[in-house]
């Protein structure tokens, strides 16, 4: 089936104003009779439910963390994009637009671009006027860092902590309409199922983590905003609770899973230190703007970083991309990285590594002024390293990161099942195969502040409210299977915690469907996979009952979760035989090691639909047309 | 390095709980202490027992989840640095450690090391925030904001809300958390507006929800995984005096 994105017709800088004239609207005093479902808190849920609550719908809102303050949100470091020209360097809507399909690898729908930098203005008057505490100059102003994919400077920041300062702000209009009555909180609460009554959203199941209890929820939409899904590598920069689960039941229930293959894997992490370790820091990327990534020229070189004079060392950033150096996008710096130190050139235990030095920019600019830009993320970089970044060069090293993969959403964030919406990192739709940094808040909150509370709206102004209660044999049906599924779990009793699934599953992942990826290592994958995942079903072991907090319970629901999806995403990395953004196949490359694309046979979106177990999904395409950018070879030289 | 453990157990709120023993063997210096104790995990699982339950998400120390009091320190022994980010480098061959949940009486224990916190969202409801709509804002630069008011909001705004200031306290008292967010937003001119009346609010609400009030031990200073400074505190009392004030 060819897929519609319900793009609005006429030109690029009309569309969305357009659309806004031609939407329906509910009328103000009905709104309260019509019960949404968020679920997640992170930039994307708090906004959304916030602004839905104030319009004056009845929100319940979901996570599975004690405060919806806790969403990963929080762990964004670097900064939010916006077009807003402050500095005067030639920065436009357009140009915003432009950057963000350019570093997608022009894989992503022209109309959702450019929306996403039109609102992007708003998104930093909106939180402003909510008090985060963004960077300032002396003269009061806002202050701008420039940031990977981009040659201007349109990154707004508040220290090294803007996720979370963004995320408090998007907290507190929650908060305060939590207190207006119009959003209940349902924290420490896992959902399970999506319920689709006559082919439409109509509720979700949950479990309430502390005492167990599964029960559903019914509502007239349903929007998912639960994240990312790169801990399918076990090892990630995302929270320990990241999950699928949400996006993986709800593509069970019909709705389609869009490009499961981009991944993102960011290029400054702290590296890996043994098998004990549960997860990866990023240090923000920002801190390329003053870091010089480099390595040392000769192989297996073990003198101290201060012993390699500078005329031994390979800024191989700086050498192979001149005009961008380290600012190159992710997915290009990434592939440098594993290519010098897969040369041998890698620094640190075993070889995985490379420096990111600081010694220039504080010979200019002193420590101070280092300290005043980057100070959380060096101070963090010590607590886990025991090294001191001021005086000698962090070492970093890739790390999955970001999912640009998701639900299939149409132009409207609406899925392929009526009713249900989806809103940032767990939606495919603004970053092609690739996000530039800086662009992931700034869609969030483009989504739950300013899209959904027009999209959902027209959908809502159509639909009669309260049309079905938890009553329904669709909700009693989803509760029952939900629990048996459960009861499943505890009742395998074998040998292998679900940690050692889940690593194992992270391993195969990471080498065979990782950085680099070939038809070879593909197909081991998809070999490996459903063994494991069989394995899982014979041998696990989850201590516990059902009717308690049991936090291996929960664990077990998502790897299980995680065991499918891999197999989803390594076939869909399969199929998509081209190298685009952050996924690089090693047939498809230049003569000098770039992406090679394929784009008359893979200019489109490969959007997935569940089949039932045990059989294949099948693939839907949606083109991607492209009337406002021309399709270019990407090149940051 | 080998270790000797006592940990908190407590199977719910209605259980009384004890601290019980464990032998951990061959921990790496390089582990943090949230992977130390995914070891002492396994280990228990894979001996048909039940795991230490513990809350945690992000592990870099920037959600506030991660809650544990080590040899009697909210967040152990490290200056500015939560339980996740905590290494074991910080402690040494044969040490015996002890692990407790925050005890304050605002915070009912779950299960093991797990607390409710709920309390805290509570104070934020009742006025931590800009009451501005989605929309309708002004420019961002249209509103100055002196590089010295900014940085102090920043100062405050950098709680992760994890509640080792309550834990900390003799008489848990949220004032260093509260005092943050009055303090965060009174430094802005967005903020200003409400003041008064936010301050009164939250103080309300503080008390409220069962936590005492601040005699000035600055324990909560201390342990505060952000270093969030205890002068907050003497702002939220001039903001509070203000209030009180006539006119307002
Ligand atoms: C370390 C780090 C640094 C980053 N830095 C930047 C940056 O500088 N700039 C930038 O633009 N982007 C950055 N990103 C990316 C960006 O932070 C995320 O993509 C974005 O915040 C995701 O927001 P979200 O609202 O979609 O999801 P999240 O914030 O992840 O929220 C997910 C929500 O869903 C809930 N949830 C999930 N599953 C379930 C379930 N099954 N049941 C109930 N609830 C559930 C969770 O409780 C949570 O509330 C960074 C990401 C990381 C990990
Ligand atoms: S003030 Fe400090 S200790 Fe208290 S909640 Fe905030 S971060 Fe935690
Ligand atoms: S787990 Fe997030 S702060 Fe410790």
């Amino acid at each position: 089936m060819i897929l519609d994105g319900k793009c609005p017709s006429g030109p690029l800088a009309e569309k969305w104003s357009k659309h806004c004239q031609e939407m329906k609207l509910v009328n103000p005093a009905n709104k309260r009779k019509y019960r949404v479902i968020v679920v997640g808190t992170g930039l994307a849920g708090a906004s959304a439910a916030a602004t839905l609550g104030e319009l004056g719908y009845n929100v319940e809102a979901f996570c599975y963390q004690d405060s919806a303050r806790r969403a990963h949100s929080i762990a964004a470091q670097g900064g939010i994009n916006a077009a807003k020209n402050y500095p005067n360097d030639g920065d436009s809507i357009f140009r915003l637009f432009h950057d963000t399909i350019k570093g997608g690898d022009f894989r992503s729908r022209e109309a959702n671009v450019y929306r996403l930098a039109m609102v992007s203005n708003h998104i930093i008057d909106q939180c402003a006027a909510q008090g985060v505490p963004f960077a300032r100059d002396y003269a009061g102003y806002l202050d701008n860092r420039s940031f990977g994919g981009a040659q201007v400077s349109r990154t707004f920041y508040a220290r090294g902590q803007t996720g979370q300062q963004l995320l408090l702000g998007a907290y507190s209009a929650l908060s305060r309409q939590v207190a207006a009555g119009s959003v209940r909180l349902h924290p420490r609460t896992e959902m399970l199922d999506l319920v689709v009554v006559n082919n439409e959203a109509k509720g979700i199941t949950v479990r309430d983590m502390v005492t167990g209890k599964i029960s559903c929820y019914a509502a007239d939409a349903v929007c998912l905003c639960t994240g990312g899904y790169t801990n399918v590598f076990y090892l990630s920069t995302n929270a320990m609770g990241s999950n699928v689960t949400a996006t993986y039941r709800a593509y069970k229930k019909g709705a389609y899973f869009a490009n499961p293959c981009y991944t993102q894997i960011h290029p400054t992490c702290i590296p890996v230190t043994g098998d004990h370790q549960s997860k990866l820091t990023l240090m923000s990327e920002s801190l390329r703007n003053d870091g010089r990534v480099w390595v040392p020229k000769i192989r297996g070189d073990r003198r101290p970083s201060h012993d390699i004079p500078e005329e031994e060392r390979d800024y191989y950033l700086e050498r192979k991309y001149p005009s961008f150096g380290n600012l190159a996008p992710r997915d290009i710096s990434s592939r440098a990285a594993k290519e010098v130190c897969d040369e041998g050139h890698g620094v640190g235990t075993g070889g995985r590594g490379v420096y990111l030095d600081f010694g220039d920019a504080i010979r200019r600019l002193g420590e101070d002024k280092i300290r005043e830009r980057y100070g959380n993320l060096f101070d963090m970089y010590e607590k886990i390293t025991d090294e001191n970044a001021y005086q000698q060069p962090m070492r970093i090293y890739p790390a999955p990161h970001y999912s640009m993969g998701g639900l299939w959403v149409d132009y409207n964030l609406q899925s392929s099942i009526p009713g249900l919406f989806v809103l940032g990192e767990a939606n495919f739709s603004d970053h092609g195969a690739n996000r530039l940094g800086a662009s992931a808040l700034m869609q969030g909150l483009a989504d739950g502040y300013f899209i959904i509370p027009y999209t959902i709206g027209s959908y809502l102004a159509q639909t009669k409210p309260g049309a079905v209660s938890t009553g329904n044999p669709e909700f009693i049906a989803s509760v029952e299977g939900c629990e048996a599924s459960i009861r499943r779990l505890l009742s395998i009793n074998g040998r292998k915690t679900v940690n050692e699934f889940h690593r194992e599953l992270g391993h195969i992942m990471w080498e065979h469907v990782g950085m680099a990826r070939s038809s070879d290592s593909l197909a081991e994958a998809l070999r490996r996979i459903p063994e494991l995942r069989t394995e899982f079903w014979e041998n696990v072991k989850i201590p516990g009952g059902e009717a308690d907090l049991n936090q291996e319970l929960e664990k077990a629901g998502r790897v299980a979760d995680f065991l499918e999806f891999g197999e989803l995403l390594a076939k869909d990395a399969l199929l998509r035989n081209e190298s685009c953004g952050g996924h690089f196949r090693v047939e498809h490359q230049m003569p000098d090691g770039e992406a090679r694309r394929d784009d008359e046979k893979f200019c489109h979106v490969g959007a997935w639909e569940f089949k039932g177990s045990g059989r294949e999904p099948e693939l839907h395409k949606e083109q991607l047309v492209f009337e406002n950018v021309h399709l270019a070879v990407r090149s940051y030289k | 390095m080998d270790l000797t453990l006592y940990v908190w157990r407590q199977k719910g709120p209605d259980d009384q709980g004890r601290l019980e023993e464990y032998q951990v063997k061959a921990i790496t210096p390089d582990m943090s202490f949230l992977e130390m104790l995914d070891v002492v995990n396994e280990g228990l699982i894979r001996a048909g027992k039940e795991p230490i339950a513990f809350d945690h998400d992000c592990r870099e120390g920037i959600c506030g989840t991660c809650s544990q009091v080590i040899n009697g320190m909210p967040h152990g022994p490290r200056e500015k640095t939560a339980v996740c980010q905590l290494h074991m480098r910080s402690f040494r061959d044969g040490d015996t450690i002890y692990i407790e949940p925050w005890r304050a009486r605002a915070f009912p224990v779950i299960k093991d090391l797990i607390v409710d916190r709920s309390a805290l969202d509570r104070i934020m409801q009742s006025g931590g925030y800009v009451s501005v709509h989605t929309g309708g804002v002004p420019d961002a630069n249209a509103v100055l904001i002196s590089k010295a008011d900014a940085d102090t909001a920043m100062d405050a705004a950098e709680c992760i809300g994890c509640g080792a200031c309550v834990a900390a306290c003799p008489n848990g008292s949220a004032m260093l958390f509260t005092a943050a967010k009055v303090a965060h937003l009174a430094a802005l001119p967005q903020g200003r507006t409400e003041a008064a009346r936010r301050v009164c609010l939250m103080t309300e609400a503080m008390l409220k929800q069962g936590f005492g009030s601040c005699s000035n031990h600055y324990e909560c200073q201390a342990v505060c995984p952000k270093g969030i400074s205890a002068t907050f505190i003497a702002k939220l009392n001039r903001e509070f005096i203000k209030a009180q004030m006539p006119g307002q």
